[in-house]
Formats: C-alpha cells, structure tokens, sequence
C-alpha cells in the first residue's frame, strides 16, 4: 500500500460558512485518499457538500479547518503565484455549466490555459486544433460558446481542462446539464481520457451513469464520507457504457 | 480516437510547484478588443457620455485660442466685436482665460462622466463575474484581469476622448467663423488648437481609466468560487 502514489489528500477538513449570525458546516471532517490515475465518482444528495469538497480540492476556496495535498504540497502553503500556476497546470476543471468565455470561439478557449502556461501561439493552436478533435469537434474550431449544442460545449470544456497535460480533472456535476446520450458521450470521453493518459478524474455527481466507469465512488452526505465503494464491490449497472472493459 | 497527446507519457508531466503564469501584452489587447467588438453597442453608449464631456472641454478651450488669436493681432475692430459678442476684454488684455463660471460647468460635466463610467463598468464588471471567476480557474493572476479591464477602458477611452476632443474643436471653430466671419479662424494659432484638443483627449482618456479603476480592482480580487457562485 506504501507504493501507492496519492495525488490527491484531503485531511480532516471542515468548512463553514457564516450566513449572518446562522453558521452552515458544510464538511464535517472529510478524510479522503485519492490515487494516481484513478476515476473517482463523488456521490451524494443535493446540498450534501459536493461542490463544497470539489472546491476545496481544486484550490478555489479555502478549508475552514484541515488541509488539501495536491501531490504532497499543502495547497494553504502556496502563495498566488503558486496557486495560479497549479490551478493552470496541474487542475483542469469542467463546470456543471460549462463556463466556456463566451467572445471567444472554441479553439480560442482551448488555447487560453496554454498561453497563461507560457506557450507559444502557434504551439498552443496546433495543440488545441488536435484536442478539439480528439473531443470529436474537428469542424467546429471557430464557432463562439452560444454557437454550440450543450454537449459540443461541454466537449470543448473538456479539452479546455486537457489544455495543459493535467495530472488532475476535476468535474463537477459535468452532465447535469446534459440529455442521457450526451451524458453518456461525455462520461465515456472522460473515462477514455482516465485510462489512456492515466489522467486522475474526480467527479462530483448525482449521476448513476457514472457508476459504471468509477474506480471509487466516495458516498458523501449531509458533510461527511458514508462510505467508499471499490469498484469491485460495485454491482450496480445501470445504463452500462460502451467504454467498460 | 488515438492521437499522440492522448497517448502523451504521464511520467514527463511537470511535477512539483512552480510559480510562472503568462498573459503577453500582445495576447491581453487581443483579448480586450474582442469584449469591446462584441459588446459594441454597450461600448458606445459607455464611450458616448465620454465623447460628450470631452467635447465639451474642448469646445471651451479652443474657443478661448480663437479669441486670443483675435486679440493678437491688436486690430481695435475685432475687440470691439469680442466685445459685442459679450466676451469680458480688460481694456489692456492682451489674453483671455476661461471664466470661474465656465470653469465649474466643465469640471461638472467631467465629473458627472465619471460618474456615468464608475456605473457602466461596474454594470459590465457585474456581468462578466462568471468568465472572472472561469479565468482565475485556468490560471489567470489578479493582475491579467486588471490588465484587461484597464486595457478595455484605455481603448473606450482613447477613441472616445480623441473623437470628442477633434469634435469639439471642430464645432468651436464653425462657431467662431458664424459669429466673427474668417478672420476667427484666419488668426488662430493652430498650435495652440492642437495643444488644446491633445490635452483635452489625455483629461478623457485619465477619466476613463480613473472611471474603471474602482470596478476593475473589485473584479481582479474576486475569488474564483465567490465569482462563480452568481447566479446569471
Ligand atoms: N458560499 C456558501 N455560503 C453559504 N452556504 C453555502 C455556500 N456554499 C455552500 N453552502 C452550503 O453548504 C452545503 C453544501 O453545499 P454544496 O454546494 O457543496 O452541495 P452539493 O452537494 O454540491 O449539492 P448539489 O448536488 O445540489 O450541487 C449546502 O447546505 C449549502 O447551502
Ligand atoms: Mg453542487
């Protein structure tokens, strides 16, 4: 077990959060060891505290109390630089919403992350050119976000997070605003992405699609970790996917 | 669907933490202009209000060159006719400057612009909290979004406050030529004229970057989940 490599770890963390006088614990002690490479479904209830713990994994909010390892660096420890740059190289994120910037066409979102890494232009449109087309947009490069289907923007959402080789996608809720058969396209791609490029997926979910293609599905509810399921012990199949080996 | 990224070696990731994130400058204009070509309209009527009060300044202040061209060449008539034209000539002056009452409708009119900018772009701050908050996701440092909606308003403010300055002398001069015929425009000297309309275009193009600095800090300081979490 000491071989394993944890890419991600989450360690006693709790958030609060202060509306007015009410306080709201959203995390109530989460504990969580993420291995390299692995397809990690977060399950769990409305308001159960999912996008809470997504964010604090992908360093876009802080932990009230505990601390978030990203490849064994405490991610509180890092300056905005550092934070920045981990947010642009090491994360990829792909919104329930897409958040694709909208003046922008497809390729010009694919391409943004690569300039903040400092590429150069013509590198970064070749590499986003053959993103596009791994996600199945090959004739869709200059179309702007509003221009697009829900799923092709997604799609494209999807090779925004590649951008930078990531060792980490972070998904929250990435079909939920999704058709069945889109969701399904895109549950597929992501698990393609996982087991080809060894890419560590965590989704945050209300989708029982998803449960096909995890490794580990993390049961969370009312801020606290029910239980962890090992892909073995999961016998549930609905909806079965096309990508399962 | 195999592809040589997709098959890219995950060992020759980078590791560790670094520290370097980029916007090149050139990047930063491209994308500024972008937002200003797609919200045009919203663009014009912000500039508008900029174009306006420039023109304004610039009016009051090549009108004040004319007459002083007047007065230069010391001809009694054309005093005598500033004069008439209710301008307030000392019997010596050789020179006038704006009056304290001009003063204060200009600065006014300023201000007001202002006024007008702080709202418009705290408006189109508001609007654009999602794509902030996106942009701080991939990487971007508070510093490239202040850049951008700086460089947005520098670019308003630069058409804007040029286009009003050049009106504004334009419109003044016509009106010199209506009220004294050509010798107005005859004896103006037209350094002074385009020292008058420079200067009015650098006060706009200051008012406009003073206008979004407020709304520009706020937006740059957002964090990414505060940002997001906005409904729209
Ligand atoms: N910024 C915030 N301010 C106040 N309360 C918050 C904030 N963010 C989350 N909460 C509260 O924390 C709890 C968990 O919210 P969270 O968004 O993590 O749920 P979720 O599991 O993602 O739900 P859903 O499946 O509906 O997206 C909720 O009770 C919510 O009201
Ligand atoms: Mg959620």
């Amino acid at each position: 077990m000491a071989s394993v490599h944890h890419i991600v770890r989450v360690s006693k963390v709790t958030k609060t959060f202060h509306l007015g006088k009410v306080k709201v614990q959203a995390l109530k002690g989460v504990d969580l060891n993420i291995a390299a490479g692995h397809y990690i479904s977060i399950m769990g209830p409305s308001g159960s505290g999912k996008s809470t713990l997504f964010n604090m994994i992908g360093g876009l909010d802080k932990p009230t109390t505990g601390k978030v390892f990203i490849d064994e660096v405490d991610i509180a420890q890092l300056d905005a630089y550092e934070l920045a740059w981990l947010r642009c190289r090491k994360i990829g994120y792909i919104f329930q919403t897409f958040n694709l910037i909208q003046v922008m066409t497809a390729l010009e979102n694919v391409t943004l992350p690569m300039i903040f890494s400092g590429m150069h232009n013509d590198a970064a449109t070749e590499k986003g050119i053959r993103l596009l087309k791994l996600v199945g947009l090959e004739d869709r490069f200059l179309h702007k976000p509003f221009e697009l289907s829900g799923g092709q923007q997604q799609r494209v959402a999807v090779a925004r997070a590649l951008a930078n080789d990531p060792a980490i996608i972070l998904a929250d809720e990435p079909t939920g605003n999704l058709d069945l058969s889109t969701g399904e396209e895109i549950i597929a791609l992501l698990k393609l992405l996982s087991r080809e490029r060894k890419v560590t997926v965590i989704s945050a979910t209300h989708d029982i699609k998803m449960l096909n293609v995890s490794d580990q599905v993390v049961w969370i509810r009312d801020g606290r970790i029910e239980k962890i399921d090992e892909r073995e012990e999961l016998s549930i199949s609905v909806g079965r996917i096309g990508v399962r080996e | 669907m195999t592809d040589r990224y997709l098959l890219a070696d995950p060992a020759k990731r980078t590791s560790g933490v670094n520290r370097q994130v980029v916007l090149p400058f050139k990047k930063s204009l491209e994308i500024s202009f972008k937002q200003i070509r797609v919200r045009f309209f919203r663009s014009l009527i912000t500039t508008m209000s900029l174009v306006l009060a420039v023109s304004f300044l610039s009016f009051a202040s090549v009108s004040t060159d004319v007459v002083n061209g007047m007065l230069a060449t010391g001809d009694p008539a054309l005093r005598q006719a500033l004069i008439h034209a209710g301008y307030d000539i000392e019997p010596d002056a050789t020179n006038v400057g704006s009056s304290p009452k001009q003063r204060w409708i200009i600065i006014l009119s300023l201000l007001v612009c202002v006024v007008g900018i702080v709202n418009a772009q705290l408006m189109a701050v508001t609007e654009r909290f999602r794509e902030i908050g996106t942009m701080k996701c991939l990487g971007a440092l508070d510093r490239f979004v202040l850049r951008l909606f700086l460089l947005e308003a520098a670019m308003q403010g630069l058409t804007g406050a040029g286009a009003g300055a050049v009106i504004g002398a334009v419109f003044s001069l016509i009106n010199a030529t209506l009220i004294f015929g050509t010798v107005a425009v005859g004896n103006v000297s037209w350094a002074q004229v385009a020292l008058s309309v420079i200067l009015s275009a650098g006060a706009g193009c200051l008012l406009s970057l003073a206008g979004v600095f407020y709304p520009a800090v706020l937006a740059a300081r957002m964090q990414p989940v505060e940002a997001m979490r906005i409904e729209q």
